[in-house]
């Protein structure tokens, strides 16, 4: 067995050709991120961020270096079984909600489990249940074009964590929210880390989003450069009254 | 998951309705063309069967070697004999003794001089023999249009058309002018009995119809004929057969040297095919059809493949996402496939439908295209050419409408599956 790490990278590195020379997105990173974690990966655009979260999602191969994921090596996993990998234990939540327009809500939301073959009564049972833990189970028949930009990313959260991953990997996912909503998002996200132990790993640039995180990673041009712990948000809000 | 994956499908307009649209008018024209080709082959086949050639024929050998000069002066002899063991030897045909020639047929006045005088093409056949299968192969009976049919010897047929331009009218006289077999004048006096119309260019201009044994005596070719005509009883042309009962038939009178005379006058069994330049008609037509078909795949495909690449490009969130979600790529791209199978089922069906509704139509009805025919035209087209429906005309349309899907969004899908998963992921952030 392993330790509790979900996350392990070692000397992870990322370049992209750039004409004759080359572009190092990521600059042998080393990190690791122990299961139930509530982090993010900040830093100013262009630092890596993004990059280090598709690497870890398995949408991505390092150049060089180790990254263990749910105790997978992701640079030598095949197109497949990194597609496997994603559609049981991953789940993702995008800056744009990326929601299928031609579906409804629940449909949008039933999607991962119909690619894991669930049977039809308990797919309804698990996208109902995501559902009401974003606040939307009224609304499961509307369809995107319907909904407000903080329900759309509720609705992208419930995907996200509809099928219970371990891990839920979220690129900038309060960028085209106000305040309000992006608050609420969060608060949401919190609470099923805590219920369901689900590990969030952030990339983002935000401030709202940072004052939750009980980790923060900070990236500039492809390596870490600060790496703290810090209050989650709610809990110091919980302590105070 | 596939359901899921069709209820998208048939949401999403601009990848349902047009797709299906595009196919459908394809597959319509394709149905439509092949009914319509079918149609005429079948059409002038039959005609030229009728009127010309038969299904098969016997002639002389080198009556056959000139035969578009009709030379009677080369015609078969002891007819009857030769008849009698082709209707023996291959029963599942009719068989039809006929003399074509040409000549004058001279019309007088009351006083007996010559009023008019026109050049016509005569068809002499069996009118009066008990079960003489003329009357259903040249269907004289609805061809009929003025005047009575023939009752005894002596009276004559006359296209209408013909009869018209001279002004002639049933009960009148009239003299055939043409020359016998051994080459001096022939003078024959007939009754006009009655105008036909049969709808096919030559005949309709200049044809006159007599009974055989009338034009025998006529042209002195005592049981004789041009040519003895074979026709299937369904009327359609049996290639393998036709080409069977030949070998068969002229297996038994070997080729002798004609130009040294030996076995100059033994018969000699040719198809439909092989005479009257149909052949190569025949083949042209089906050449074009071949054409026509590839053209509609591609121009299809082309357009599909363009729909289905804008469809595709707009796509990229919804691909991104399904592999974000841990659908591979191969099943996302199979998923497109069968997407565009749906469609080219669906146009197909849609587009067979109308199509046959048209043809079926203008097999009824026919278009007439006798506006359309060289005047002097001497081939056998019909002056109303019908579409004809069989069974290939319900499938050939799958053929361009599943192709043309198929290959549209297989190629479009390529620029999809060829891209990096990151890459697509990455497109979900603009
Ligand atoms: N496919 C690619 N080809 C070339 N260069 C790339 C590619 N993807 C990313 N890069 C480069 O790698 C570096 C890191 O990009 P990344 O997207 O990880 O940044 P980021 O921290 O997410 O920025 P942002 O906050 O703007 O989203 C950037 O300089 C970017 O230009
Ligand atoms: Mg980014």
């Amino acid at each position: 067995m392993q330790n509790s790490a979900i996350i392990k990278t070692e000397n992870l590195s990322k370049t992209y050709p750039l004409g004759l020379t080359a572009l190092k997105a990521l600059d042998t990173v080393n990190l690791s991120v122990a299961t139930g974690e509530f982090l993010g990966f900040i830093g100013p655009s262009g630092s890596g961020k993004t990059t280090l979260l598709n690497i870890i999602g398995c949408l991505d191969a390092p150049t060089s270096g180790s990254a263990k994921v749910l105790g997978q090596p992701v640079e030598s996993l095949s197109h497949k079984e990194a597609a496997r990998l994603r559609m049981n234990r991953i789940g993702f939540i995008f800056q744009t909600f990326n929601l299928l327009p031609v579906y409804t809500v629940f449909e949008n939301v039933e999607f991962p489990l119909l690619l894991l073959g669930m049977d039809a009564e308990r797919r309804r049972g698990h996208v109902m249940d995501a559902l009401q833990w974003v606040g939307l189970a009224d609304r499961a028949d509307s369809k995107p074009a319907q909904l407000s930009g903080g329900e759309c990313q509720r609705v992208a959260i419930a995907r996200a964590i509809v099928k219970k991953p371990e891990l839920v990997l979220a690129d900038e996912p309060t960028a085209n929210l106000d305040a309000k909503n992006s608050h609420h998002i969060m608060q949401t996200m919190v609470q099923l880390n805590k219920e369901l132990k689900t590990t969030f790993v952030f990339a983002t640039h935000d401030e709202k989003v940072m004052a939750y995180l009980n980790r923060k990673i900070v990236l500039a041009d492809g390596r870490i450069v600060k790496d703290e712990a810090g209050g989650q948000k709610s809990n110091v809000r919980d302590q105070k009254p | 998951m596939i359901r899921f994956l069709l209820k998208g499908l048939l949401r999403d307009r601009s990848r349902s309705s047009f797709p299906v649209l595009i196919v459908s008018a394809g597959v319509m024209l394709t149905v439509f063309l092949h009914a319509w080709l079918n149609g005429t082959i079948l059409n002038v086949t039959q005609s030229t069967a009728q009127f010309k050639t038969g299904y098969v024929n016997v002639m002389t050998k080198a009556y056959a070697a000139r035969a578009d000069q009709i030379p009677n002066d080369l015609a078969l002899l002891g007819v009857d004999t030769l008849l009698a063991s082709l209707k023996q030897q291959f029963p599942d045909l009719l068989w039809a003794p006929r003399i074509m020639f040409g000549g004058l047929l001279d019309i007088p006045d009351e006083k007996g001089e010559t009023k008019e005088q026109t050049p016509v093409s005569g068809l002499g056949v069996d009118l009066f023999s008990p079960n003489s299968p003329e009357w259903t192969i040249l269907n004289i009976r609805s061809a009929l249009v003025r005047g009575h049919l023939p009752e005894k010897q002596g009276e004559l047929l006359i296209a209408d058309e013909l009869a018209q331009r001279l002004n002639i009218q049933p009960g009148q006289k009239a003299t055939l002018i043409s020359s016998t077999m051994y080459g001096s004048m022939a003078l024959e006096n007939f009754t006009i009995a009655g105008m036909l119309r049969f709808g096919v260019g030559p005949m309709d201009r200049s044809a006159v119809i007599a009974d055989l044994s009338d034009i025998r005596q006529a042209l002195d070719m005592q049981n004789g004929a041009g040519e003895i005509l074979g026709f299937f009883r369904d009327n359609l042309y049996h290639e393998e057969r036709a080409n069977a009962i030949t070998a068969e038939f002229n297996a038994e009178y070997p080729s002798n040297d004609p130009e040294n005379g030996a076995g100059k006058f033994s018969p000699i069994m040719e198809t439909l095919r092989t005479q009257s330049g149909l052949s190569e008609v025949l083949d042209i037509m089906a050449v074009y059809m071949r054409i026509i078909i590839g053209v509609f795949v591609f121009a299809m495909s082309v357009v599909l493949w363009n729909a289905g690449l804008t469809g595709s490009l707009r796509r990229y969130g919804e691909f991104g996402l399904r592999l974000a979600v841990g659908e591979n790529k191969g099943h996302v791209y199979r998923s497109l496939i069968v997407e565009s199978l749906a469609v080219g089922v669906a146009g197909s069906c849609i587009g067979t439908a109308i199509g046959l509704a048209f043809s079926y139509y203008l097999q009824v009805h026919g278009i007439d295209i006798s506006g359309a025919m060289p005047k002097e035209n001497a081939m056998m087209i019909p002056d109303v050419v019908r579409a004809q429906i069989e069974p290939a005309t319900f499938v050939i349309g799958f053929l361009p409408g599943i192709l043309a899907t198929f290959f549209g969004s297989a190629i479009a899908g390529i620029g999809m599956y060829k891209r990096q998963t990151a890459q697509l992921f990455k497109e979900l952030e603009t």
